[in-house]
This record gives C-alpha cells, sequence and structure tokens, in this order.
C-alpha cells in the first residue's frame, strides 16, 4: 500500500480517503526531524491508541475471568464497524443530517447490537466447553472467528467499504518551521469518548454489585457460585460489555479511517490483544495502557522506520514482552494451580 | 437457560419448548438485522443499502425450527441413560485401524493406473496429498503435544521460498533442497518456540498467529529477495535420479521418456509428483507414529493431558514442546518445497492466513492425534469446494453442490465449533493416549 508519501501537510493526521485497511497512523514523507511531525505523530498514536484499549479491555476481561483468549473478538469488533457504518448509511436515507444526533444513534445501534453478537457467542461456542478438555475453547474461538468473517464477507460483500466523512474539521495547534500540527475534532472526540468510558467502566468494575460479581468469578468461580452468585449470567455480562466496548472502537474506526472491510478484526485483534498483554493481562488499566503504548509504537514506527513494517513492530513488541516480563507492566504473576 | 433442568420422563413440556424456541428465534432476529436485513450496495461509486427482509425471515424461521428439534431431541432423550446419550463415535480398533490403512494405501498407490482416473484426477489426488501431509504434520503439533499453532502456513511458506530461492541462487535440485528446507523451517520453528513455550499455552496460539501474518507480510515486502508480491517463477522441477520430466534434454543429460524408451507424455510429470508427495506423506506417517512409541512420543501425550504432573515427573515441559512444535515445523517445510517444486511459481499469496485454517480445521475435523481422520478430513475438505465447481450444472445436486463450495470456510469455522461442543474428540477418534494405565478419561478433562 503506497500511502503516506502524497499528502499535503494539511491532510495529514486525518488519514480518510487513504487505503488503510487495517488500523494504522499514518507516516510519510514530510520534515521528519522537526518536533511539530513528533508532536502530530503523538496526537496521531493516543487517537489509535484509544481504539485499540477499548478492544483490549475485551480481552482482557474475559481472559480474567474465565482464562480464555477470546480469538473472536476481533471479529466482534469488525460487526460493531460494519453496523456502524450500515446505521450512518440508514440514517443518510432518512434524512438525519443533525450530525451529534446521528453518533449517538450510530454508537447506541453499534453497541446493542453487537452486545447480541457477544452474548450469543459465548453461549454458543464458549458456554457448553466450560469443562472441556484445555483447547476446546481456543479452538471452538478460531472456528467462531473463521465463521464470523466469512458469515460479513458472504452477506455484504469482499469489497472495501467506504463512508463519506461525518466529522469534519479541526485546528491548528502549533506551527513549527513550516509544519502545522493538526488536531482534528473527531480526534478530540475519540480521545474523550474513550476516557468517558473508561472511567465509567472503572466504577462499574469498582463500585457495583455486578462489578464485585465479576471480581469474584474472576478470583474463584465455584465459591463464587456457593455464595450465591449467577456465575454464568457474570460470565455472558463480561462478553456482553467486551462487546460493547469494541463496539464503540469500531465505529470509531469507521469514523476515523471512513474504510472497512470484512478482514479488519484479524490484526487489529492481534494487535488489541498485544496491548492486553503488554499492560498486564487481566488487568483493566492495563489493558488501557497497553493500547495507548501500542498506538503510539505503531505511530512512531511508521513514522520514523517504515509503514509496511508496522505490524511488524507489533508482533515483535509481543514477543519481546513474552520473554522479558509475561506478567506485562500492570499484572500479577499467573499462578498454576493444579 | 435451563437446558439440564428438564425432566427426566421423556414428556414433552410444549410450552416451554416452544417459548425457547421462540427466545432463540427473537436473538436471531437481533442478530439478523442489521447484517442480514440490510445490505450496503455500491451505486455509481456510492455506497447505499438495500434490503432483504425475506432472507431475514428464512433465517429466523430456520432458528426457530432448528432449536425447537434440538431441544425435543434433547428432551426425548434426556431420559434414557447416561452411556446411551453419549453420541456414537467410529472407535477403530488397531486390527481395524491397520486394515483400513492398508487399504487405503493399495488404493493411493494404485490410483493412477486405475481406469476411471485421467490427469485431472491425479492432479486433485496430489493437491489431497499435500493436505495430508501438512495434516500429518500439524497433527504432531495439535494432536500428539496439544500445542495449538495458527501460523502452520509459515513454515510452509519457509519451505517453498528456502526451496525456491537455494535453487535461483545456487542452482540447487528439489532432492537437495528438501532436507536443506526441512532444516531451514525447523529452525524457525524452534527460534519462534523457544520464548513462548515457556508459557501458558494460549500465548503460543496468538503468537504463531502473529508469525503467520509477518512472514506473510515480510515475503510481501522484501522485494529484492522475494520479489514481493509478483513472487518467484522457474521453480525447479523435481528429477527421477537425475533425469528430468521434458520432452527434449540438453545434451548430456537423459530424460524419464528417453530412458525408459516411452514416449513423451507431460502426464508422466504428473503421476510423478504425486508418487513423490505419496512417499513424502507415507514416511511422514510411518515416522509420526514410530515417534509415539518413543519416549519423546511418550512424554508429548502425557504433556498434553496433564503439564503439572509432567514436571513433577521430571519431564521438561519446553524441550519436549519444542521438539513438537519443530519436527511439525519441519514436515511443513518438506511439504512447502514439495509445493513449489509442482506449482513452478510461488506467492505470497499461497500463504494466507485462510491456508492456516484450513489446514487447522482438517486437524480438528479428522480427530486430534488421528491420522486416518486427517486423511478423510482432507479429502472431504479439498474435494468438497472441487465437486461444487466441476458439478455445479448438474440438476438437483449442481446448485447444492456450487453453494457448499461457497460457502466453504463459512461450514470449517461452523464445523470447527460444531466438533468441539458435540464430540470432541473429532470424527474419528484416537485422542485416547496410546497407552493408558487405568481407564479414566473422564477425569481426563
Amino acid at each position: 500500500m503506497a500511502r503516506g508519501a502524497a499528502e499535503s501537510p494539511a491532510t495529514r493526521g486525518l488519514p480518510r480517503g487513504h487505503a488503510a485497511l487495517t488500523l494504522g497512523a499514518v507516516g510519510g514523507g514530510g520534515p521528519c526531524g522537526s518536533m511539530g511531525y513528533f508532536v502530530q505523530q503523538l496526537i496521531n498514536g493516543l487517537t489509535l491508541g484509544a481504539i485499540y484499549g477499548l478492544i483490549a479491555i475485551g480481552y482482557t476481561m474475559v481472559y480474567g475471568i474465565i482464562g480464555m483468549i477470546n480469538f473472536a473478538h476481533g471479529e466482534i469488533y469488525m460487526i460493531g464497524a460494519f453496523v456502524a457504518l450500515i446505521t450512518f448509511l440508514v440514517l443518510g436515507m432518512w434524512g438525519v443530517t443533525y450530525v451529534p444526533l446521528a453518533l449517538l444513534i450510530v454508537l447506541l445501534s453499534a453497541m446493542l447490537f453487537t452486545a447480541a453478537y457477544g452474548w450469543t457467542v459465548e453461549r454458543v461456542a464458549y458456554r457448553p466447553l466450560r469443562h472441556s478438555f484445555r483447547l476446546a475453547p481456543l479452538i471452538s474461538a478460531i472456528g467462531m472467528s473463521i465463521f464470523l468473517q466469512n458469515y460479513v464477507q458472504l452477506l455484504q460483500g469482499a469489497r472495501v467499504k467506504a463512508l463519506q466523512p461525518v466529522v469534519q474539521g479541526g485546528f491548528t495547534l502549533l506551527k513549527d518551521s513550516g509544519f502545522a500540527v493538526h488536531v482534528s475534532y473527531l480526534q478530540i472526540f475519540i480521545v474523550l469518548l474513550t476516557t468517558a468510558l473508561m472511567a465509567g467502566f472503572s466504577v462499574v468494575i469498582g463500585a457495583t454489585p455486578l462489578g464485585r460479581a465479576q471480581r469474584a468469578c474472576e478470583q474463584d468461580m465455584t465459591m463464587a457460585a456457593l455464595l450465591g452468585i449467577n456465575v454464568d449470567r457474570t460470565i455472558s455480562t463480561t462478553f456482553v460489555i467486551g462487546a460493547a466496548l469494541a463496539a464503540v472502537a469500531g465505529v470509531m474506526v469507521t469514523l476515523y479511517y471512513g474504510v472497512i472491510d470484512f478482514f479488519i478484526g484479524f490484526l487489529a485483534g492481534i494487535k488489541a490483544f498485544t496491548a492486553a498483554v503488554l499492560g498486564g493481562i487481566g488487568s483493566l488499566p492495563g489493558a488501557m495502557l497497553g493500547g495507548l503504548l501500542i498506538g503510539l509504537i505503531e505511530a512512531m514506527w511508521s513514522a520514523y522506520f517504515s509503514v509496511e513494517y508496522k505490524d511488524v513492530s507489533v508482533f515483535v513488541i509481543l514477543v519481546l514482552v513474552l520473554i522479558f516480563r509475561p506478567t506485562g507492566l500492570l499484572g500479577r504473576p499467573d499462578v498454576e494451580k493444579v | 437457560m435451563a437446558l439440564a433442568a428438564l425432566p427426566p420422563q421423556p414428556r414433552l413440556d410444549w410450552t416451554h419448548l416452544i417459548k425457547d424456541a421462540a427466545l432463540a428465534a427473537l436473538v436471531a432476529l437481533v442478530l439478523a438485522i442489521p447484517l442480514v436485513g440490510v445490505q450496503t450496495v455500491e451505486v455509481n461509486a456510492a455506497l447505499t443499502v438495500g434490503t432483504r427482509w425475506d432472507w431475514v425471515a428464512i433465517g429466523v424461521a430456520a432458528v426457530f425450527v432448528g432449536r425447537l428439534l434440538l431441544m425435543v431431541a434433547r428432551s426425548l432423550s434426556a431420559g434414557r441413560s447416561a452411556a446411551a446419550r453419549r453420541p456414537a463415535r467410529i472407535i477403530l480398533d488397531q486390527r481395524r485401524a491397520t486394515l483400513l490403512a492398508g487399504l487405503g494405501i493399495v488404493l493411493a498407490v494404485a490410483l493412477p493406473v486405475l481406469p476411471l482416473s485421467s490427469r485431472y484426477i491425479v492432479d486433485l489426488a496430489t493437491t489431497v496429498m499435500i493436505y495430508v501431509m501438512l495434516g500429518w504434520g500439524l497433527n504432531v503439533v495439535v494432536g500428539l503435544a496439544g500445542l495449538l499453532d495458527l501460523g502452520y502456513v509459515a513454515f510452509y511458506a519457509v519451505g517453498a521460498y528456502s526451496f525456491a530461492l537455494f535453487a535461483q541462487w545456487f542452482h540447487l535440485g528439489f532432492w537437495e533442497c528438501l532436507p536443506l528446507a526441512g532444516l531451514l523451517a525447523a529452525s524457525f520453528g524452534i527460534a519462534l518456540g523457544f520464548p513462548v513455550l515457556r508459557l501458558r499455552g494460549d500465548y503460543l496460539a496468538i503468537v504463531t498467529l502473529g508469525f503467520g501474518e509477518i512472514v506473510r507480510i515480510v515475503l510481501l515486502n522484501w522485494v529484492p529477495v522475494t520479489n514481493g508480491p509478483a513472487g518467484i517463477g522457474n521453480v525447479p522441477r523435481p528429477t527421477f535420479f537425475g533425469m528430468p520430466f521434458v520432452a527434449r534434454a540438453p545434451p548430456g543429460v537423459t530424460t524419464f521418456d528417453g530412458f525408459f524408451h516411452l514416449s513423451f507424455n507431460p502426464g508422466h510429470r504428473v503421476i510423478f509428483l504425486y508418487y513423490v508427495i505419496l512417499a513424502l506423506a507415507l514416511v511422514t506417517n510411518f515416522f509420526t507414529l514410530r515417534l509415539r512409541r518413543l519416549p519423546i512420543g511418550r512424554a508429548w501425550e502425557a504433556l498434553r493431558e496433564d503439564e503439572i504432573a509432567c514436571r513433577a515427573l521430571g519431564i521438561n515441559p519446553t524441550t519436549v514442546k519444542l521438539s513438537a512444535f519443530a519436527i511439525g515445523a519441519m514436515l511443513g517445510g518438506f511439504a512447502g518445497s514439495f509445493f513449489a517444486t509442482r506449482q513452478g511459481f510461488i506467492s505470497p499469496e499461497s500463504f494466507s492466513f485462510t491456508e492456516s485454517a484450513i489446514i487447522l480445521a482438517i486437524v480438528v475435523l479428522g480427530g486430534m492425534g488421528s491420522q486416518l481422520g486427517v486423511v478423510l478430513a482432507a479429502i472431504v475438505l479439498v474435494t468438497l469446494p472441487e465437486l461444487g465447481r466441476q458439478l455445479g450444472d448438474l440438476p438437483l445436486v449442481g446448485p447444492f453442490l456450487s453453494l457448499i463450495g461457497t460457502l466453504r470456510m463459512l461450514l470449517f469455522g461452523a464445523a470447527m465449533v460444531g466438533i468441539m461442543v458435540w464430540r470432541p474428540q473429532g470424527i474419528i477418534t484416537r485422542r485416547e493416549p496410546s497407552l493408558r494405565l487405568v481407564d479414566e478419561r473422564r477425569r481426563a478433562a
């Protein structure tokens, strides 16, 4: 994909229109040495990191509670992006043009429908396997992931879907030796919404009966069940919340890049998982921190090294973290019990 | 939902059943509305939407009926004893398995000379054998050692590209490169497995998934070496003890047909290739079966069943896992090398995640650890889409077959989930350890 090279400085930071099939920062030529360029990449990386962080929460929560990697989570995010795109198109047909209202409706519809998918995936593919052998849920998750990918491809077509820009504009933050640092309203919206969701989510986990039940199940499922917690329902809720957050990430990516296809969940899934591992799998602040770091690293790598190998950078980080610090930055050591 | 709480008597509680099916249909409706009901259509380079409510109605009705039938079947069987409810599996005892395997080998060897066979069939059989070989290779990793490798195609790619590049740079032939490709793939396996195998098994799955993708990205972008998306052509064909399969040989070289005083026929090469992969696959199979009887094979299976117990008994899990991983990678490298020589052209396109998924599906559907199951699954999975392509014009079955061809990957994914839920031992079971002291399969879960 040859992109980034032909951009004018004014559009840098607004990746719309580029063949950004995978999540990725826009790098490219230009005054690489300037401070402004660095700040611009910082802003781009932060936006990207917010999106990864939201997906990573789904991985980390599911891993925390039932100890499995939900491979289909990337696909759930992809479905969120498709539902967002379709809702935008439907709203456009109905003549809803007031942007804040449209955004609200799209967010709610994506969260609702994607949460339904998350719930169904758990119910169909994981719950019957709770006492099966070790590899069974993993294989089932891979099967689910392949299924959902092809399901969307067959129903919506394999071609890349492009959406007209919804939120436009922004402002110039600072000018530095001919390079203007641009912050779009969309980037501000993404970062603010992510922060708000994270804050709300921390309250849910820390201070509500649901959060208590979740933490109890995480520690000891049998004991939680004995104390009257409905374990099945708690696990379902975990999947629903994870899917809803992934849906928000899907909405953001649809707005931010404007192009999606059925395959975006694959790489985004690997990266978000890397974020979860980097932050310490099972830890919620860790997932957010890991997401931000991955977003920043990817943006900087694309800006200063090579765009082609930006996916390699994330993978290298995953392997390095696993070698040197398998518990991640904020994680607890994993004690294996008989 | 109260699946387990149904009363044991076989009387059907219709209100409950219909309520349950209606609930499932409601969920299906919610799922179907955005993605099935609304379709994105491109009109004049702009996206708009069309609707397909008829599809939604059909889907929801299908879920309702399916769920109802499932629940009826479950509540009918709830009264019966646990043993009777256990789904019937094909468990082959040693004698019957040997008989079936022998029959299969005889059939496979005789295939090119059978009256019905054509060049097309031999070619298709070669493809099937490649997948059988890949399936057997992955079976060592997944079936025996219980490690989930989601990037197996990366080793396949390493094998293919190392052969193509050695041939290009050093003018080596297929037979010289085959062991080199295997060794190279095995060292990739060790390099990748070493950091990761010390950790929980789940990490290996995602790292291999990433590795598969990275290998593809590198092959695409490292243009000076791999020639990027254009791929490498003119990969040398294998020779029969130095005799090439060509119409006219360069001076000083005898062709295969010239040596045996046959008239030149390009079909001979196709048949030769088939025998080469058949031999490779059979060697792989023999090798794996022998390994299972060695201490290392026992250790793989023991590790699959209970890692903590193995550690307590003094088995080093990392080395044991690494050996399985490396051997699996080596077998994948052999298959990749053969793939390169058979196609004569390779490009990164042939090594996508879909390939890994197909190979994994072959192993899972065949029954992890079962050599015969892999063969059956490979035959079914490779020939199904081919049947759809060839027989798509037939009345009645034709459209059905081509529909299966189109939905192939969707069905693979669904089948993997279904197999795990209903019969995790696979269609043909051989997951029981080769050696067992006391029968306590229930505890092994």
